[in-house]
């Protein structure tokens, strides 16, 4: 039965809709790979009565004929997702036994859509980290292994890009706000799209930075993202910056024909000190859309180098304010109190332990950065060189360019632990080509392009105009289909 | 800009984490390390840029102005680490 749990999405629900299988049976087999699969701490809430209650609902309406396009696809939530009574803590102590009462917008157009929750994910606590090294359920582990060494899975969506490159669950949901689904899929040779922002709402999920964070699909195949974020997507009177605009068919813009399309090849992407094997995959993925009829160009995005500092002066402020609910009354953690402690050591208390070290950091800069006599110097700051960076993009697409293909990290995935003594600056580094894409609000996809000398999977990464998530889907599939990339874990968990 | 020690504690203090006395030069350390990479930011020209409010032009949507949702007070204390007679309770506030 375990064949079924690597089925695409598209592959199962053609299977289902022939009566090839059913919704039960991959939901079985899913369950089944999640139990052996406890090593690499993925799934760190497993719902397999919600599961399979959900299943034969599905089979129930695909047997009536009603089957849309996810109907009975087993899915794997991101923690940072709140979904009704069933434990969502956003991979942080502080959180510790929350089970909301409500559940997220993206995941109640996934159950109306008929798609089945396995369970709940790991990530990053808070999604602040690039290794799921930050989580309170422990470390996330990639399933490439070419050494003794357990690799990360790359983070904050760790969890979700090891669940679905480990055939645990057919595709997964994730959240991005400076690569947080791009670099896990480049890392676990997956395919994950941030949208443009606004295109799916926020609604119900835990926020870190409301002017960046967008939830997207992490699936095997491009095909798949396409059905996957067409569910996901769509406005949202709960969400106020959610687009009320309609959401296109994004499968049916998978034509394969790109001729005439304009990509661009962004000079400051060019790192110093990038390895050559990510400099030479980039030119391989340039050539491939040449050969199937695009134009390639060089292009300038002159503010590339400012956006890492930018991002991280903007996110930490945007998180100091959403963490400030974390207070230890309405819910999570509360520290226990000494005689004569009051309401602010409560405050206090209750955050220094519920918070890692990590959101503790960033909450800390945050704060900084928006107190009086600061806020001009870096908040402002940062916010005018985010219009610039936003502007060079402007600029490329006003010449024409239809998108622009970069690296999707600076390097394969790395061993858990080997940043330890890193400097947080360093961590920050992963997010060097992503970072841009959200503070622009544009729409990114990573595809697995090929495997560096060690034999793990590298990605390259598509951004594209506001909005054209079906045009960027398409080029992403044409890279897709001239990579090849086929290579899988070998299983040793 | 670097920060020390007792803008360290500072600023623990207005994030309400409390910080050990002993941790604070470490923390104080890796503070200025990140405002040390912000300071990059200071080379951008950035006069007439106006900071940006929304990454997407658009226009807040506005909705009625009336009540739609609420009822339920369990449901809002379900998960409250001290709940009592339908409220959430906390350490005494007013002297």
């Amino acid at each position: 039965m375990s064949e079924l749990s690597k089925l695409t999405l598209a592959e199962a629900r053609d299977a289902l809709r022939k009566g090839e299988t059913s919704a039960v049976a991959l939901t079985e087999a899913c369950l089944s790979e999640i139990e052996g699969a406890a090593r690499l701490n993925a799934f760190v809430h497993v719902a397999p009565e919600i599961a399979l209650d959900q299943a034969r609902a599905a089979d129930a309406r695909i047997a009536a004929g009603d089957a849309p396009a996810m109907c009975g696809m087993p899915l794997g939530i991101k923690d940072l997702f709140c979904t009704r009574g069933v434990p969502s803590q956003a991979a942080s102590h502080i959180l510790n036994g929350f089970r909301p009462e409500y559940e997220s917008t993206v995941t109640q157009k996934l159950w109306d859509a008929g798609a089945v929750m396995l369970g709940k994910l790991n990530m990053d606590e808070f999604a602040m980290g690039s290794s799921n090294e930050t989580s309170t359920y422990g470390n996330a582990v990639n399933p490439w292994k070419v050494d003794d060494r357990d690799l990360t899975p790359g983070g904050s969506s760790g969890g979700s890009a090891a669940a679905v490159a480990a055939d645990l669950c057919l595709a997964a949901t994730g959240t991005d706000t400076g690569g947080s689904i791009r670099q896990p899929a480049a890392f676990t040779g997956i395919v994950g799209i941030k949208p443009t922002y606004g295109r799916v709402s926020r609604w119900g999920i835990v926020a870190f930075a409301s002017s960046l964070d967008q939830a997207g699909p992490m699936t095997r195949t491009v095909r798949d993202a396409a059905i996957m974020l067409g569910a996901m997507a769509g406005h949202d009177p709960k969400d106020s910056t959610s687009a009320d605009i309609p959401v296109p068919d994004f499968e049916a813009a998978l034509t394969g024909d790109i001729r005439g399309k304009t990509i661009g090849i962004p000079s400051e992407y060019r790192m110093a000190g990038m390895p050559a094997e990510i400099e030479a995959l980039w030119s391989r993925g340039a050539e491939m859309l040449k050969d199937a009829g695009a134009r390639i160009v060089d292009i300038s995005l002159p503010h590339t180098k400012y956006a890492l500092p930018a991002y991280y002066v903007i996110a930490p402020a945007e998180a100091s304010s959403n963490l400030a609910r974390y207070d230890g009354v309405r819910y999570g953690h509360r520290a226990k109190l000494a005689e004569g402690d009051g309401i602010v050591q409560m405050y206090e208390k209750t955050r220094a332990e519920g918070f890692g070290k990590e959101v503790q950091r960033r909450v800390m800069i945050g704060t900084y950065v928006l107190s009086a006599g600061f806020y001009d110097a870096y908040y402002n700051r940062a916010r005018k060189v985010r219009a610039l960076i936003k502007r060079d993009f402007d600029e490329m697409f006003a010449q024409g360019v239809d998108a622009i293909l970069t690296p999707a990290t600076p390097s394969a995935a790395f061993g858990l632990g080997e940043m330890q003594d890193a400097d947080p600056v360093e961590m920050y580094l992963n997010d060097v080509f992503t970072v841009t894409v959200n503070l622009a609000g544009l729409p990114g996809i990573s595809v697995p392009a090929g495997l560096d000398a060690q034999g793990l999977p590298l990605g390259l990464q598509l951004i594209g105009r506001p909005w054209e998530e079906g045009d960027l889907l398409n080029t992403a599939q044409v890279l897709e289909d001239a990579a090849g990339f086929v290579s899988r874990p070998a299983k040793w968990w | 800009m670097s920060i020390d020690i007792d803008t360290a504690r500072r600023v623990a203090h207005l994030a309400r984490i409390a910080v050990a006395e002993d941790d604070l030069p470490a923390l104080a350390g890796q503070l200025s390390g990140i405002l040390t990479f912000m300071e990059q930011l200071n080379e951008v020209d950035v006069s007439d840029v106006e900071p940006m409010t929304s990454v997407t032009p658009m226009r807040l949507k506005r909705r009625e102005d009336v009540v739609t949702d609420g009822g339920y007070p369990e449901k809002i204390l379900a998960n409250a680490p001290d709940a009592r007679e339908g409220f959430f309770a906390v350490p005494k506030v007013v002297e």
